[in-house]
């Protein structure tokens, strides 16, 4: 033989070790591939959160104007705050009462903040720019006054330091979220006004003050700048009341049937494709749901908290049964059989002994299930939640909105420049809830993890 | 509220006969000095539960006939004239008048005097419906009481009867599971055959127009229902997300699952598994303010039209929102393939990204696809994204860059505002949601068809 | 099946002195060499200082009880280690005098000169064909379609699979019986031509008769590789090995011929495990 053992050994080396550098350099290209996946994600992810605080954060303080405003006798007219006399009865003193309010509600409140804001702009104005004047502050402010004033009428003829929520229009213009360098056609305030707001501004007396009108404030469509969550908040607490109430039990009972105690065979088979296969469907399905079943046939309430926990309950339910059927599965069968070896029955040994090792892994499933109902938003469209209110709802079966769909309507609104603000800062306000309740549950199974 | 106060004493009187349950499981124990089959614990469950289940159960039928049987009698008071003169709805709104009056509240133009009799009937049997269902379940639950109580004894087999109870109950939470999905077909079946009555099936599923008057319009205007723009839409921003989501998501879950540092794999796994609970309206709202103007700026700059709201902003921001989703779900069926088959490649001397393409990838790829149909499933089935970034245009066309309709969209626009059950403008919408029920049925079962199939071969 | 019986008549003793005699022919040249090999996982250690000589065409075979640390051993000579990430090893190996921890060391070339076969059975998800082209595809030693169906074919046949599969190449390997998967493994790593084969407890996972099959294959096999296995079985390796080296908590405690090993020990752990005192 002319080639030796030992020479073909060599050329089988030489052979691998020329392709040896191509196949490094793809080596790293697909690694670099990988990495630079992962990159775009987090960056694409970064933008969404930056544009996102940096739209809403300013939102947070609201353009403010702190002036004094004097309870002018010459202008409220008004008998004074009826008392409950003896040997009255209730409902004639409430008449009474109602009388004096509506009385109240006639007077020309508007005409205080306008000598108010007379007085801090420092100058006469004439009554044809009243409008330009008027333009400077919310309209909610003179029922903000009237209230004020109802609840302590011994403010007659004192002067006060208020603080009135700008326009939604001057707070666009200070904050310079419109360009100021547009023409007046299409600018949304009078030049004068905006000379005001800028002179108001220098001068201190309009301020960014902290927003407390977003969290304490419903929704409002004739001042936009006093709209605030509140009424969407007790909405979406009111459903996930309902969310927590029904899905948990209900979702934790079925999973312990039919993992611990469901024969294995084609029906419960089915019943599982038919779970899995239920949290896969769309969410605006349960939507289309919700409106045929429980608004349709058996005519529960339009916009009412309680039919939206119940569709989101029917939507949630799918993902807490999976979650804690993983969590029992996960609990090793020694355990049953130990407590089967000493004795117990079938339910004994699941509820003195299995449940409790698996309830972290159930609590979290159904804290990220909840977490996910609190952002669902097309489902509830459909029956009705995305229906102006003005009120915060009482009980689950007034009207109300939603977190989300409260978004959904301001990102609608017509008044852009502002509501592009309030927008961004009502997803601060349920990304901060929603990532609290990740954090928990992230939290809880970090805390009670455990390894068989 | 009545009713809560009468379930809050239902539950009083079950504690309650809990503890006369114990206490004379005790008793009797004592008394013939035997061990009892159970626990006492048991038997006063025992009894609480036959003291408090069958009135619970009357309960519940109860408040599911009377109110139907009020109404009959009401109805049958009224003057047979009157009835007869009027039109089942008008029947329907004069009684939810008499109710509203029963109860105390105003309406609208102030009661008739045939109202106002017949709310007075009203309270009244509403007054000894009231008495009578308490005087009956009091009844039940004493009865079921005393009836427990007497029969404990020693053979009594308390907690075997107990725990069937459980189990009964248990498996009845899972059938809510099951009705849903009865609930979800029956009623989208339901109102879309009442939609077909209107439109022949053939004209919505290959009509090429879109079109829905406004129902005020009046009936011979009925519009246009072709279901396929929609679905082309929905089609196309579908696709646009899947092509973003599919790379960017396979590579990543690749990355964390075979190259990246512990550190980083729980740090990134947390915030991953965030992301994909961040609601769509989020994305949705991201969509219309930064993306979609950025697209639209990048067309001018190289002279191309796109849209503010076009396919291509939602599809785009759509597979952002799906990247977590497929990552996740991929990264779970990659962690599956068994360390052996790696050690394998890996053993004859293949680099690691040799390994993963040859090896890992064609045996993980039954489950990898089964993700892509659960994320395909997901994209054609999101909703707040292309409500407020796609535009809503139901035409069709092959321009990504132009505004598109989807199903889910025109669901939402033709079942928002007044909702009339009555009118194929608002029927449609069923129509539609049975559509999307079947498509996404259709992935989802074949996706978890294949990846139980997978997860069964490497267990 | 005729031949499952065949190296059950080469009973244990016999097989033995075989094996001396190759060991004396091999004694001249070390192929791989140990110096002081350390391993931890972690903090913990998991090997203490090994230093050992492994000759060329030898079957040298690990004994020792679970946990001893022959497995991670075996991993070093071929860095299949690098893949646990809280691994790290100390010392120095060699495979032809060249240290094959040296940081410029190619692991992907190392390994087509030390190639491994599992304890389980491991077969691509793929066609059987593939399986065994798999490996010289990946390092081109093969240019044509060929070249590529001789290696297949040879490979097979050295493996003793030819004739059970010859007419089944491109069905999947996964559904081959666990013997024949396992010597399809075999013949996968025997397809790349390594220098030195190292084999995990090839038939922990095996019955009888697929065993004897592997034993008969690691005895041919012999003739132009370096073996070194790992094993639980005693009688296996005083079966098939020349040498054998017994481990014993992270220690090398005695390397000899197999015959001196299990006929006459030096060390009392080495007498008490093989008499069965522990184990």
């Amino acid at each position: 033989m002319s080639i030796t053992i030992e020479q073909r050994r060599q050329h089988r080396l030489m052979t691998i070790e020329k392709s040896l550098a191509k196949r490094h350099r793809q080596e790293k290209r697909f690694r670099r591939t990988g990495l630079a996946a992962v990159v775009t994600g987090m960056t694409l992810v970064a933008i969404l959160f930056v544009s996102i605080l940096i739209r809403g954060v300013p939102a947070f303080w609201q353009a403010t104007i702190f002036v004094d405003v004097y309870f002018d006798p010459d202008v409220i007219q008004l008998e004074e705050k009826p008392q409950k006399v003896s040997g009255e009865s209730q409902s004639a003193f409430e008449e009474r009462y109602a009388a004096w309010q509506s009385q109240a509600g006639l007077v020309n409140w508007q005409a205080l903040i306008d000598s108010a804001l007379e007085d801090a702009i420092g100058d006469e104005v004439e009554s044809r720019q009243l409008r330009d004047l008027r333009a400077l502050v919310s309209s909610s402010e003179r029922f903000a006054l009237r209230n004020r004033f109802v609840e302590d009428p011994s403010l007659l003829g004192q002067t006060v330091e208020l603080k009135m929520l700008a326009s939604a229009n001057v707070d666009v213009w200070i904050k310079g979220n419109i360009d100021r360098n547009l023409d007046d056609s299409r600018q949304q305030l009078s030049a004068q006004t905006r000379a005001w707001a800028d002179q108001l501004y220098d001068d201190g007396i309009i301020k960014n003050a902290f927003s407390t009108a977003l969290f304490l404030n419903t929704d409002s469509r004739s001042s936009p700048a006093s709209a605030g969550l509140a009424g969407a908040f007790m909405g979406s607490l009111f459903m996930m009341m309902v969310v927590i109430m029904l899905s948990v039990p209900l979702g934790v009972a079925s999973a312990i049937y039919l993992e611990e105690f469901a024969p294995k065979n084609r029906l419960t088979d089915l019943i599982e494709i038919n779970i899995n296969n239920l949290a896969a469907v769309p969410s605006i399905v349960f939507g289309l749901l919700g409106a045929s079943i429980f608004i349709g046939y058996l005519g529960l309430p339009l916009s009412a908290p309680l039919v939206g926990g119940l569709v989101l309950t029917l939507m949630t339910l799918p993902t807490i049964i999976i979650a804690t059927r993983a969590s029992l599965r996960s609990i090793p069968p020694s355990i049953r059989q130990a407590a089967l070896g000493i004795g117990a029955s079938r339910v004994q040994t699941v509820f003195h002994h299995v449940l409790p090792l698996a309830l972290p892994g159930i609590l979290t499933g159904s804290i990220l299930g909840v977490a996910q109902a609190l952002g669902e938003t097309a489902p509830l469209l459909l029956i009705g939640m995305n229906a102006f209110v003005a009120n915060v709802p009482g009980t689950p079966l007034e009207q109300s909105t939603a977190l989300p769909v409260q978004i959904y309507l301001w990102q609608g609104n017509e008044l852009r420049n502002f509501f592009e603000a309030r927008t961004s800062a009502a997803i601060i306000v349920l990304l901060g809830l929603m990532l609290s309740l990740n954090a928990l549950a992230i939290w809880l199974r970090k805390k009670f993890e455990t390894r068989w | 509220m009545s009713n809560l106060a009468l379930i809050a004493t239902l539950l009083l009187i079950m504690a309650m006969a809990y503890h006369l349950g114990l206490t004379r499981s005790r008793a009797v124990a004592a008394e013939q000095d035997v061990r009892m089959h159970s626990r006492p614990g048991y038997y006063g469950a025992l009894v609480a539960l036959w003291c408090g289940l069958p009135a619970f159960g009357l309960f519940l039928l109860w408040s599911f006939l009377a109110p139907q049987l009020i109404e009959m009698l009401v109805t049958q008071q009224l003057p047979t004239e009157l009835v007869a003169s009027m039109s089942d709805r008008e029947l329907t709104t004069m009684l939810r008048r008499i109710s509203a009056v029963a109860e105390g509240r105003n309406v609208a133009g102030g009661a008739t005097p045939e109202e106002l009799l017949a709310a007075n009937h009203m309270a009244r049997l509403q007054t000894f419906e009231l008495y009578s269902l308490v005087a009956v379940m009091a009844v039940m639950a004493v009865g079921g009481l005393v009836y427990a109580r007497r029969h404990i004894s020693p053979q009594w087999r308390a907690r075997n009867h107990v725990e069937r109870v459980i189990t009964w109950a248990l498996a009845a939470s899972s059938a809510v599971a099951v009705f849903t999905t009865v609930g979800i077909v029956l009623s989208m079946l339901g109102e879309a055959l009442k939609f077909f009555s209107f439109i022949s099936p053939a004209e919505f599923f290959l009509g090429t127009t879109w079109n829905p008057r406004f129902s005020t319009s009046g009936a011979d205007a009925q519009g246009e229902f072709g279901l396929l723009p929609l679905l082309w839409g929905t089609m196309m921003v579908s696709i646009i997300a899947l092509l973003v989501a599919i790379p960017v998501g396979l590579m990543t879950a690749i990355y964390m699952a075979e190259y990246a540092p512990p550190w980083l794999r729980n740090v990134a796994k947390p915030i991953i598994e965030v992301l994909a609970g961040i609601p769509t309206i989020v994305y949705g709202f991201f969509a219309l303010i930064v993306i979609g103007p950025f697209l639209s700026n990048l067309g001018d700059m190289i002279g191309i039209n796109i849209r503010t709201t076009s396919a291509l902003t939602a599809g785009l921001v759509m597979g952002i929102m799906i990247i977590p989703f497929v990552s996740s779900l991929s990264d779970d069926i990659i962690t599956q393939v068994p360390k052996s088959l790696r050690d394998g490649a890996l053993g004859l001397g293949a680099t690691k990204s040799e390994t993963i393409r040859q090896v890992v990838l064609p045996a993980a790829l039954p489950g990898i696809v089964g993700a892509f149909l659960l994320a395909a499933s997901r994209a054609i089935g999101e909703t707040m994204i292309v409500v407020l970034a796609a535009g809503n245009n139901p035409v069709l066309h092959g321009n990504p860059f132009e505004a598109v309709s989807t199903i889910t969209v025109t669901i939402v626009n033709q079942l928002t505002g007044d909702m009339d059950f009555a009118s194929p403008q608002s029927l449609v919408a069923f129509a539609l949601g049975l559509t999307l029920f079947v498509i996404t049925l259709g992935l989802n079962v074949i996706a978890l068809i294949v990846v139980r199939k997978y997860r069964q071969q490497y267990e | 099946m005729n031949t499952s019986a065949e190296p059950m008549t080469a009973s244990p003793l016999v097989s033995v002195g075989s094996g001396e005699s190759r060991t004396s022919k091999a004694k001249d040249k070390v192929k791989m060499s140990a110096e002081d090999v350390k391993v931890f996982y972690g903090n913990a250690q998991a090997i203490n200082g090994i230093h050992l000589d492994i000759y060329e065409n030898e079957v040298l075979a690990f004994i020792g009880p679970s946990g001893c640390g022959k497995s991670t051993f075996l991993r070093c000579l071929n860095r299949m280690n690098d893949t646990i990430d809280i691994c790290r090893v100390e010392g120095k190996i060699t495979l032809d005098k060249n240290d094959i921890y040296a940081p410029d060391r190619d692991v992907v070339l190392l390994r087509a000169q030390v190639g491994i076969v599992f304890q389980k059975p491991n077969p691509f998800p793929k066609s059987i064909y593939e399986n065994i082209a798999y490996g010289p595809r990946l390092h081109g030693l093969a240019r044509r379609k060929a070249e590529l169906d001789d290696i297949v074919e040879s490979s097979l046949r050295r493996a003793g699979l030819w004739d059970e599969v010859k007419d089944r190449l491109d069905q999947p390997g996964t559904g081959l019986s666990g013997g024949q998967q396992q010597r399809l493994c075999i013949a996968r790593t025997v397809a790349v031509s390594p220098d030195v084969i190292l084999m995990d407890e090839p038939c922990s996972a095996l019955d009888p008769i697929a065993t004897a099959k592997v034993e008969q294959l690691i005895d041919e096999l012999s003739e132009s590789y370096t073996i070194v296995m790992v094993t639980h079985n005693m009688q296996q390796a005083a079966r098939v090995a020349d040498r054998t080296a017994f481990f014993h908590l992270g220690d090398l405690v005695e390397v000899d011929s197999t015959d001196q090993i299990f006929t006459n020990p030096k060390d009392q752990r080495t007498h008490d495990y093989i008499t069965g005192r522990f184990g």
